[in-house]
């Protein structure tokens, strides 16, 4: 198990932030915590480096308590929106990590990897935010963690370097890391998160494959076609599906499309039953 | 160990590219060099040496400026992290926070005394190259009293620094803890000495509220003997004070000691 919660508990002025929440992350697994800003996914994160403290229940991290420092040598973590100090390049900066984590200064394969090395002699001042999102995730990777904490690594990416970032997600996963992202859009994580656990006020909501998910919301999929040249619009289940196609090829429709309930509609139906 | 120099190795290559070490360097010599060329101009019929008078001049100018110059450096060094949006990337690395404390403070020490040496170093140089090098041991003396206040001041700076939120408090209280020790504290105690009218203050007693004080601590220690004494009108007090160099120098290294562990503690303790 590379990490575990046990019944944690979090609230900050008499606020709950995180309520109640357990799982666990096996090792080599990619799982998303999804919610919207405010659900507890940065308080959680911040659990998990032994920044702050549960106000009860356990916390374990690679088989450790997070507030040791010695437990913490095999993570990487990548903050939302990450800075750097804007005077030293980003050779520099990596160097200076790289030594906090005990390993040789010299990086260049990390800043290759990440394609920063043309950019490595310039300081981080005249980066731009994907340039500096490279230089967090770099540093991330440093000596190869067991775990990898990513608090909205894609927030702000343009669609070739979040492509990149699963990319590297997924090579990483093949490798035994567990990887642990926070996201509010559900969608963009089709594909690549093997495991979503859907937060709202720090509560659990939902917890399985996207597969589950859908399953579990029992939303309808949404068929349309002309037949006859009349629009239908119809909305069918998972077991209605192939029966209705049938039928409807039958009556010789056209331009037949088939919308599966996008991850939103999901996430949005959760948090409607939530609140209801 | 290795991080807590790693993060002192990064505190002074921040000092130096952001000019910290520069100016400073440049203010320390600038002033010592205008003592040194003021003060060692009415030599030959003294029997003092230009040295000793430099160091009177010189010590009563660091009890403002080194405690003023270190609370610069260390008021904002967690607060600064935290509002640039750096201290939680560098809390997730395996490192304690009391070995951040201790890089940090570390880091600013060094950076501190190249100032004051090598600012103070040019006045002396001046000096030696017209008056010779006569009374260089209590120069000597001076100088290492000078870093050792301004470490106090930096383990303070320090602390503020990890009590607060913000770098704009952390300056208001630093500009606080100045006042204090710079000048309030000696108002006080010089009040307290009045108000008492003559009647003597149990000797213990005026060497606790000394003690209690590192600027004043540090005066005693760099006036309060040899010919800067005389110079000064510190050997009164240090005559009538059972206070000796060393315990002198033992209650500075206190004044650093307990503020920086102070701050250890109260950074460990924190959520953040």
């Amino acid at each position: 198990m590379t990490l575990l919660l046990e019944a944690v508990c979090k609230s900050y002025g008499g606020h709950a932030v995180v309520q109640d929440l357990s799982y666990a992350l096996e090792p080599g697994t990619v799982v998303a915590l999804v919610g919207h800003n405010g659900a507890g996914k940065t308080t959680q994160i911040k659990m998990m480096l032994g920044l702050t403290r549960p106000d009860s229940g356990r916390i374990e991290v690679l088989g450790g308590d997070p507030r040791r420092p010695e437990t913490r040598r095999h993570l990487g973590y990548l903050p939302e929106s990450v800075q750097f100090h804007p005077g030293f390049t980003g050779r520099e900066t990596l160097a200076f990590h790289a030594r906090l984590k005990g390993l040789p200064e010299a990086q260049d394969a990390l800043l290759d990897r990440v394609g920063l090395i043309e950019a490595a002699g310039r300081a981080v001042r005249g980066y731009s935010k994907g340039m500096r999102q490279r230089l967090g995730l770099a540093q991330a990777l440093l000596g190869a963690p067991r775990l990898l904490l990513l608090d909205e690594p894609t927030s702000g990416l343009d669609p070739a370097l979040r492509r990149e970032l699963y990319g590297l997600v997924a090579d990483l996963a093949a490798q035994g890391t567990t990887v642990l992202m926070s996201s509010h859009a559900l969608t963009e994580l089709d594909g690549h998160a093997e495991r979503v656990i859907v937060l709202n006020r720090g509560r659990k909501i939902a917890d399985g494959t996207l597969a589950e998910l859908r399953r579990l919301a029992g939303l309808p999929a949404r068929l349309t076609a002309r037949v006859g040249g009349v629009l239908r619009r119809i909305a069918v289940n998972e077991a209605e599906k192939a029966p209705t196609l049938r039928a409807l090829l039958a009556e010789g429709a056209e331009g037949i499309t088939l919308e599966d309930p996008s991850l939103d509609d999901i996430y949005a139906h959760f948090l409607r039953r939530e609140a209801a | 160990m290795r991080p807590v120099l790693t993060i002192a190795r990064r505190e002074l290559a921040e000092g130096i590219r952001n000019r910290w070490v520069v100016s400073t360097t440049v203010v320390m010599a600038a002033l010592a060099s205008a003592i040194a060329a003021l003060g060692s101009a009415p030599t030959g019929s003294t029997a003092t040496a230009a040295l000793d008078v430099v160091v009177v001049g010189l010590a009563s100018l660091t009890i403002f400026l080194v405690p003023l110059i270190a609370l610069l450096i260390s008021h904002d060094a967690i607060t600064r992290e935290a509002e640039r949006g750096t201290l939680l990337l560098l809390l997730s690395h395996p490192l304690s926070r009391p070995q951040v404390v201790a890089g940090k403070y570390l880091g600013q020490v060094v950076i501190l005394l190249l100032a004051t040496v090598v600012g103070f170093g040019v006045a002396a140089v001046f000096v030696v190259l017209r008056n010779g090098v006569e009374g260089w041991q209590a120069f000597a003396v001076m100088t290492a009293a000078s870093v050792l206040l301004g470490a106090v001041f930096l383990a303070l700076g320090m602390l503020t620094s990890v009590s607060v939120q913000e770098s704009s408090t952390a300056a208001g209280i630093a500009i606080g803890l100045w006042l204090l020790f710079v000048a309030l504290y000696d108002m006080g105690l010089l009040a307290v000495l009045v108000a008492q009218g003559g009647h003597a203050v149990p000797g213990w007693v005026m060497d606790l509220a000394l003690a209690l004080n590192p600027t004043d601590a540090y005066r005693l220690m760099t006036l309060g003997e040899g010919a800067s004494a005389m110079l000064s009108g510190m050997g009164g007090v240090y005559d009538n004070s059972t206070l000796t160099p060393g315990l002198l120098t033992g209650a500075l290294v206190l004044w650093c000691a307990v503020p920086l562990a102070a701050a250890m503690i109260v950074f460990s303790r924190r959520n953040l």
